[in-house]
């Protein structure tokens, strides 16, 4: 397995007493898939990438990445936040570079990767942009670009497109899949989106909340990915099995409150 | 099912916000209003001294008129006294302020970044800061004599604290998501610092220099109040005494446009280092 999640549990200990925010997570991803973890807000989405990523530590179990048990944040992962977090003065190359810059590559090397990834995102003409310049799916294809170029083992994205019209998302969808197709990466992406996971993923993990546990697993075989898909009866069927899903885990959480 | 609540209708009034160009609130205003709102702010308040002491009877010795502020300021430029005043004040401003500056900016980012550095100094930092740094001047006379010593050191204490906590605080600003994006990409914590945090906090701590500046100019004319053979501040203490008020204007005027001038200078140099932080795209 690349990306193993062992029993993860984790809690907060918040005024009244801990919460359990993650409980006895299990995940097993194989190199060069594309998972998508669905749930509700709330359901410890972020807490579970979080985890992954390094950024903070499980109460108790443990990820491993091709094996090794993650224990803080390293560029072995690549990461696309919920907010836009380019630094705002460096132009769309620097930014895309500076994670080679930090690993200390040579300068002329991390030019041509960086240009390599901007030119894979669309982006090679705004090389010279501020990101307060760009549109909101442009700093999100820049940051991607970013996570890219450092070649991270898994890329992981918290509801990048949240903040997205449906258009913009539309044809970053289209975006992603061209590009996990090209390099292969394995993606760990988080959303709400039942259509955005289904659509994209080929495996979806649904989420249930309070505490977040894993509800469904479930494999995803599309006739095709292009958007007329979202058409097709099997893409329904998938999409209103996890929509119902959520419906019920919504219920659930209601008489809990 | 609860009671729907009282209609709202007699209270909404047909009322949509008037356009106005002098209130305008967050906005700019045209350039040419902004230009003569410019020139206004200064000349209005000339125009009216030139006329109190035209057109009143006023004894010089109280209000003297422009145009002898202009003799009196040619007075002393022809016997270099002027500049003489004028460097040794610069003089002290600058050691003093560039000691506290580049001390203070890097304790300032320290504090700002790591909590344990934050609650070692911020609390003696926050008690010095009360203290008014005139009241050390008995002090440092007392330590250092009433040489340059003690001047400067009046400056730098009356800027180093502020100064620091200011950075501090303009640490805090930094997103964690930022901080947070810059280890996953394989920075540590000191490449975190010197690369992202710095640069981000740059503009910040451009301005509280900015500010603080301003204290140390006023500072400086403190201590030369008390005990100084020139400078600006002595300058106009002496003047004072000879009840020379013509030359208490000139002081206080080129005191005046020497730290608008250094103000500005800092506004430039914000605007030209940092083009990234300015509102406009
Ligand atoms: N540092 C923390 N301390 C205490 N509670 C926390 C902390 N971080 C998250 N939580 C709690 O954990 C729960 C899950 O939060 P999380 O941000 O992971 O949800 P999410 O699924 O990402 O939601 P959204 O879709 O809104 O982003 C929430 O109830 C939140 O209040
Ligand atoms: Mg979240």
């Amino acid at each position: 397995m690349y990306l193993k999640i062992n029993s993860l549990h984790k809690n907060f200990s918040t005024k009244n007493g801990p919460l359990v925010v993650l409980k006895d997570i299990n995940m097993d991803i194989e190199q060069g898939e594309f998972i998508c973890a669905v749930g509700a807000s709330g359901s410890g989405k972020s807490t579970l990438l979080r985890q992954i990523a390094g950024l903070d530590r499980p109460s108790s179990g443990e990820v491993r990445v091709d094996g090794k048990v993650i224990s803080g944040p390293g560029p072995d992962r690549g990461m696309v936040f919920q907010h836009y977090t380019l630094y705002p003065w460096m132009d769309v190359q620097k930014n895309t570079e500076f994670g080679l810059k930090l690993l200390g590559v040579p300068k002329k090397v991390r030019r041509e990767q960086a240009s390599y990834y901007l030119s894979v995102v669309g982006l090679t003409q705004f090389a010279k942009a501020l990101p307060k310049q760009l549109s909101g799916g442009m700093k999100q294809r820049v940051a991607i670009a970013r996570a890219l170029a450092s070649e991270p083992k898994v890329l992981l994205m918290d509801e990048p497109f949240g903040a997205l019209d449906i258009h913009t998302k539309e044809s970053m969808h289209e975006f992603m899949l061209d590009l996990w197709n090209r390099t292969n990466i394995t993606i760990f992406m988080i959303t709400h989106d039942v259509e955005e996971a289904v659509f994209l993923a080929n495996r979806v993990y649904a989420l249930g909340a309070r505490p977040g546990t894993v509800r469904k697993e479930m494999t995803i075989k599309l006739p095709n990915r292009n958007s007329s898909v979202k058409r097709h009866s099997t893409f329904h069927d998938y999409r209103d099995e996890l929509m119902d899903l959520m419906r019920q885990h919504g219920k659930e959480a209601v008489a809990m409150a | 099912m609860t009671q729907s609540p009282e209609s709202i209708q007699p209270y909404l009034r047909p009322n949509t916000l008037r356009p106005t160009v002098f209130w305008r609130l967050a906005e700019d205003i045209p350039p040419r209003l902004n230009l003569a709102f410019t020139v206004a702010s200064i000349g209005i308040p000339l125009v009216l001294w030139w006329l109190v002491t035209t057109l009143g009877n006023v004894d010089p010795k109280f209000l003297p008129s422009p145009g002898q502020v202009i003799a009196a300021f040619g007075r002393l430029w022809n016997s270099g006294e002027l500049l003489q005043d004028t460097v040794a004040s610069l003089w002290r401003v600058g050691v003093g302020f560039l000691m506290a500056a580049l001390l203070s900016i890097p304790v300032g980012v320290l504090m700002g970044s790591f909590a344990s550095i934050r609650a070692l100094l911020e609390p003696l930092f926050g008690l010095v800061r009360y203290m008014p740094a005139p009241a050390f001047i008995p002090l440092l006379i007392l330590y250092l004599g009433i040489g340059e010593e003690p001047k400067v050191t009046l400056i730098f204490i009356g800027v180093f604290f502020f100064n620091a906590l200011m950075v501090m605080d303009t640490v805090k600003f930094v997103p964690k998501d930022l901080i947070e994006s810059t280890f996953m990409l394989g920075g540590n914590r000191i490449a975190t610092l010197l690369q992202v945090i710095f640069p981000y906090v740059l503009p910040g701590i451009l301005d509280a220099c900015r500010i603080n500046l301003a204290a140390a100019w006023q500072l400086v004319i403190v201590s030369e109040l008390i005990a100084a053979t020139e400078g600006l501040g002595r300058r106009i203490s002496v003047a004072g005494r000879f009840l020379k008020t013509d030359e208490i204007f000139v002081g206080l005027i080129v005191i005046g446009v020497i730290g608008l001038s250094f103000d500005l200078l800092f506004q430039y140099l914000l605007r030209i280092s940092c083009k990234w932080a300015s509102q406009k795209r």
